[in-house]
């Protein structure tokens, strides 16, 4: 690696060769929770109330079901990718940033398929 | 993590100078200006000197002028053509990076502070060092660049709208008023290449008669060299050539995109 000079500090390891699909996925699934949270909001208003029982019945139809989980996907993935741009903008310690990404991916993973997992649960009717 | 205090050798120190010199001034002005000498251990400081503005030019470095051959010709700093075309005098006059020769001193309200432009390390007073940033520049290859070897005895041609689309970009004079306001740069500045040689990248993708597009995508496709670009609009508010790199930053994306679709 040409450290020795200050244009191969700049050319350093090269490009990553992406960069591209990430920047993407984040504007797709910006649209993409606009749309299903703006529907996930109406829905709750229009709803009679905001029993435990509505809620459940609400749920239990594929039509609020499916949405629903489709919005939990794009918002964990949404907030995955962006937390990992902040995570790299500002961490800059190799050993951290690495671990940090790591946890993120852990912690968006676990939760998310927990949303999902529970949506799934009461959809099933195995309440 | 990223720096957010000032480094302990960077710290002002109290012990500026105050140079009053401008007895029966009518309009007096005071410049406070950031000096650091690297042959001394001190830290930096800031000088103060008042002037009369009626007997200085009517623009920044006009009073910068006035001061280092008539007050302290100690006081150092870069300009060349005094006219907003050669990016020498880049600096942060008040709080915002601009050229020195084509900001004038009445638009400035009370004293007027100069500093180094942010974030870059600092040869002497005024004048930042710009080693990396070049080096950078360097990196995207600005020349032009075919496989088509060149016709012989005559020169490449271009339709007057082609060459349009150069406009906005051929402009930039370097001198790095956008990539210093930009805090991306500020924090990852060792790769995110920064607007102003972003704006150079792009200058040469829009370049009808270039035909290495394709390699000059591959060299950007990387997520610090291009994508640490947060569409912040630091870079498009500052420059002082009216020029807009946030727009060209977003062409780049676009290309990128489209050549995946
Ligand atoms: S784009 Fe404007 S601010 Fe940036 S280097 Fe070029 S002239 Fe200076
Ligand atoms: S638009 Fe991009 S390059 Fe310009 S200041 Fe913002 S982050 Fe920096
Ligand atoms: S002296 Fe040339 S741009 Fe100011």
């Amino acid at each position: 690696m040409g450290t020795g000079t200050q244009l191969g500090r700049v050319r350093g390891l090269g490009t990553a060769k992406s960069g591209t699909d990430h920047w993407w996925k984040q504007r797709i699934t910006a649209i993409s929770n606009l749309g299903l949270v703006l529907w996930f909001v109406i829905s709750l208003v229009r709803l009679p109330d905001l029993t435990y029982a509505t809620i459940v019945a609400w749920l239990q139809q594929p039509i609020a079901a499916v949405p629903l989980v489709l919005m939990i996907v794009s918002v964990f993935y949404h907030f995955r990718l962006g937390s990992q741009v902040l995570i790299e903008d500002y961490v800059h310690h190799e050993g951290n940033k690495v671990l940090a990404v790591l946890l993120l991916n852990f912690f968006a993973l676990a939760l998310g398929f927990t949303a999902v997992f529970s949506v799934l649960k009461i959809a099933f009717g195995a309440v | 993590m990223a720096e957010f205090a000032l480094p302990k050798n960077s710290k002002i120190n109290g012990n500026g100078i105050k140079h009053a010199v401008a007895p029966g001034a009518k309009r007096a002005k005071t410049f406070r200006i950031y000096r650091w000498d690297p042959d001394t251990a001190e830290n930096p400081r800031f000088d103060s000197y008042t002037i009369d503005l009626d007997q200085t030019g009517p623009m920044v470095l006009d009073a910068l002028i006035k001061i280092k051959s008539e007050i302290d010709p100690t006081l150092t700093f870069r300009r060349s053509c005094r006219e907003g075309i050669c990016g020498s005098c880049s600096m942060n006059i008040d709080g915002t990076n601009t050229l020195a020769c084509t900001q004038a001193i009445d638009d400035v309200k009370g004293d007027v502070q100069i500093t180094p432009l942010p974030h870059m390390d600092v040869v002497k007073d005024l004048v930042p060092d710009f080693t990396h940033f070049y080096a950078q520049y360097a990196s995207i290859k600005p020349w032009l660049q075919t496989v088509t070897p060149s016709p012989s005895l005559k020169e490449r041609i271009q339709s007057p709208e082609d060459r349009e689309k150069l406009d906005g970009l051929y402009e930039c004079i370097l001198c790095a008023c956008c990539s210093t306001s930009c805090p991306s740069y500020w924090w990852n500045n060792d790769k995110f290449l920064g607007p102003a040689i972003l704006l150079q990248a792009y200058r040469w993708l829009a370049d009808s008669r270039d035909e290495m597009t394709g390699e000059r995508l591959d060299e950007l496709e990387d997520p610090f060299r291009l994508y640490r670009c947060h569409t912040i609009m630091n870079c498009s508010n500052v420059c002082p050539k009216g020029l807009n790199p946030a727009e060209a930053i977003g062409e780049i994306k676009k290309m990128m995109v489209e050549r995946q679709l």
